[in-house]
């Protein structure tokens, strides 16, 4: 049979190409190329989304925290090793302190047990909030010094010096056991809550990269991260972004071929069901909070490696870059402009949204001096001196704007999820 | 007795203050959940909208407070409610609205307020720059030091106008609520809808204007705890963002639904948030010969960079425990 190629989604994809074809002509390739790539980065973060929200419905509004652990575990694993901290007395320190943690993680986990023991509730509580109070002093004042000598003299520990795979797939790791502490708590209520908690938690992520020095370096930033092909000092910019640019491809391909399998399998049918109707999907017994938290630890995972591939190609670790506009929002904007749940839509929304953000800086910036400059030479008058850095918040607005705009007038995307009916 | 001054005005005063804020941004939340059905998270960014158009107002009349002998930015707050209120019953009208009539899943709802957020945000920093800002153009804060009539105590507790009027305003807002709810019929159809709200519109009540009442307290209550914070603080166009935390916080841990649940809720966030930044050495130290161990220079639970985690954690320890919070609200 011959494969029919939908008019709008053609249109849509050789626009695409135009403009990017455009931002290489204009900006030069090494430019272009390098957005390329931070857009297939984007797109591994943006598919982790599209199946968090259009397979299954769920909100997540902390995309940047999870992002941001990536990174940072790029970062931890996949530095080089800093040898004069741990041939030190400190490393012995500092695994003390962790020994530390792990005997109050293993007491708490125990008395939460006390209940087996037919303990009476009102001993029980008392109980535990003295323990849990008690371990958390312990363990904070068993780091405080430590952590503080290591700034002191040794600036922080230094990473690992494992290869940058081994960076990306622990970062995956990370978010999703972030993504099942919180998942495990708020899948069960309504979805709001689970806004609140991602948001929350991907403030809390930020705060402890940003104020952790002796693991971080905190807004001192940490670089440059080591790449997983040759960097350019050695082939040049254009060919050691275009290699980067292949090693995400790939991974993007094996990622959309395996998410493509599991949404037309029986588990995507599931999902969908449940995301459709949750009380008939739970009435024929698929456990629906189970389910929920599956997808959402894969989704939090795909950020997760989405996150560390980016801040390797970017080689600085800056816990300070990570910001709920340019890590959450426009990831969002990717999604639902795209196409949530159709993982083609969502990769388009990925390149195209990134490469209209890129542009809107320059052009901002060149509307508004023309503005200002006008305003000078008919008007006489006088631009305030933050004017550039206000208006540049007008890309704050519109993507605001745009947000709203879709969900009402678009909320299937320009790339609309199909649904195959089989009769 | 230092020390219990210095306790005083670290914990007591500073948690009212702040604890007046998340409740008075609480209560708003809990009534658009409770009758609208969806998490506002544009309503810190409200609060921020109050306070920008008491700043813009107070510029424009400087001399009006002195006149009276309050701050301008006080004088000004009916006219700031009155604008951030009809900013909030238009926004409605332009973004929520649709989507309500459409029958959208309620958390579509909730990313069209977060798209609201974003757009609030831009146009302030557009308008007011990235900065921060003070509230007073021609006056100056007033700060009372009370002495305490103790021989032992010689440093002076520290109050300042706008706390003193905060505390004030709040306790007359809490009236105020407890008898429009109660009491008007307007505050009764309020109520059966937050309960019911095809009971109540099959019932012949007019759910337009409850939700367009609805809007008008939330964005009045935003703006006078906007206004006050920025005075007692300073205006800076990223106040939402510290704000919004730990007013869902509030709002959950109280009970959604239930308005004296959030201003519990609210007090509960605030005094944990200071009792857990507070310095406990400093309590410690007249017994410090006592003490089985030596007195650390600071003896904080959580050092202050990391404040935003304590309504964080209260907010998930109330959902494992008890879901409905503390005055049993809905569980929506």
């Amino acid at each position: 049979m011959l494969m029919k190629l939908p008019m709008k989604e053609t249109l849509l994809m050789v626009a695409l190409a135009v403009a990017v074809l455009l931002l290489i002509q204009v900006m030069g390739t090494a430019y272009g190329v390098r957005v390329l790539v931070e857009a297939s980065c984007y797109a591994i973060i943006a598919l982790g989304l599209t199946i968090q929200w259009g397979y299954a419905g769920l909100f997540n509004a902390g995309i940047m925290g999870f992002v941001a652990l990536g990174g940072f575990s790029a970062m931890l694993l996949t530095f080089p090793v800093n040898q004069s901290f741990w041939e030190s007395e400190l490393s012995g320190e500092l695994g003390m302190a962790f020994l530390k943690l792990f005997a109050a993680i293993a007491l708490v986990a125990a008395v939460l047990q006390l209940h087996r023991l037919s303990v009476p509730r009102s001993i029980r509580v008392p109980i535990i909030l003295m323990v849990l109070a008690t371990l958390y002093l312990w363990v904070v004042n068993g780091f405080a010094p430590v952590s503080q000598s290591i700034v002191s003299q040794y600036g922080f520990i230094g990473g690992f010096g494992l290869p940058v795979w081994a960076g990306w797939l622990v970062g995956g790791v990370l978010a999703g056991g972030v993504a099942y502490f919180i998942g495990h708590i708020c899948l069960g209520l309504r979805s709001d809550y689970l806004a609140i908690a991602t948001l929350g938690v991907a403030e809390i992520i930020k705060a402890f990269l940003k104020n952790s020095d002796w693991l971080t370096r905190g807004t001192l930033t940490v670089s440059p991260l080591p790449w997983p092909v040759p960097g350019a000092g050695e082939v040049g910019f254009v060919m050691a972004r275009s290699l980067y640019l292949s090693v995400t491809a790939v991974l993007i391909a094996i990622i959309f071929y395996l998410l493509h399998r599991a949404y037309n399998g029986p588990w995507g049918r599931m999902m969908r069901a449940i995301r459709d109707n949750e009380l008939s999907s739970s009435a024929m017994g698929k456990d629906v909070n189970q389910r929920r938290l599956e997808v959402f630890i894969l989704g939090c995972v795909l950020m997760g490696i989405g996150g560390a591939a980016l801040a390797t190609f970017n080689g600085i670790f800056d816990p300070n870059g990570y910001l709920p506009l340019n890590h959450t929002f426009l990831v969002w904007v990717m999604v639902i402009l795209g196409g949530p749940g159709n993982n083609l839509g969502t990769l388009f929304g990925a390149v195209f949204v990134y490469v209209i953000w890129v542009m809107s800086e320059p052009v901002a910036l060149f509307i508004l001096n023309s503005i200002s400059y006008l305003g000078d030479l008919w008007f006489a008058w006088e631009a305030p001196s933050d004017f550039t850095s206000r208006a540049l918040q007008a890309r704050v607005f519109t993507i605001g704007l745009i947000i709203t705009l879709v969900l009402r007038y678009a909320p299937n995307g320009l790339f609309p999820e199909k649904v195959q009916h089989h009769h | 007795m230092n020390e219990l001054v210095f306790f005083i005005n670290n914990v007591v005063i500073s948690g009212l203050t702040i604890g007046s804020i998340y409740a008075l941004g609480a209560v708003g939340i809990t009534l658009i959940f409770s009758i609208l059905r969806f998490a506002h998270f544009a309503h810190a960014d409200l609060m921020t909208l109050g306070a920008f158009f008491a700043f813009f107002l107070t510029s424009l009349f400087p001399a009006a407070g002195p006149a009276i002998g309050l701050p301008t930015a006080f004088v000004m707050l009916p006219l700031a409610m009155a604008l951030t209120a009809l900013s909030a019953v238009y926004i409605d009208k332009a973004f929520y609205k649709p989507l309500r009539s459409h029958g959208v899943k309620p958390i579509v709802i909730v990313m069209a307020s977060l798209g609201v957020t974003l757009m609030l945000q831009g146009l302030i920093r557009m308008f007011m720059g990235t900065s921060a800002r003070s509230m007073y153009i021609d006056d100056r804060k007033g700060i009372h030091r009370i002495e305490l009539p103790f021989e032992l105590a010689n440093r002076p507790v520290v109050l300042t106008d706008p706390q003193i009027l905060l505390i004030l305003l709040l306790i007359v807002i809490v009236i105020a609520l407890h008898l429009f709810l109660t009491r008007t019929r307007l505050g009764k159809a309020m109520r059966a809808m937050s309960d019911n709200p095809d009971l109540a519109r099959v019932s012949g009540i007019n759910t337009d204007t409850v939700v367009k009442v609805t809007w008008i307290i939330a964005g009045s209550l935003a703006a006078i705890a906007g206004t006050l914070l920025s005075l007692d603080v300073s205006l800076k166009p990223d106040l939402s963002f510290h704000l919004l935390l730990p007013i869902f916080a509030a709002a959950i841990v109280g009970g959604v639904g239930h308005p004296y649940g959030a201003l519990a809720g609210g007090f509960v966030i605030g005094f944990a948030e200071t009792l857990s930044v507070f310095n406990w050495a400093v309590i410690l130290r007249p017994w410090r010969d006592y003490l089985w161990f030596d007195l650390p220079a600071n003896m904080a639970f959580v050092s202050s960079e990391y404040k935003i985690t304590v309504p964080f954690f209260i907010l998930l320890a109330i959902l494992v425990w008890r879901p409905t919070g503390l005055f049993k609200g809905k569980v929506l």
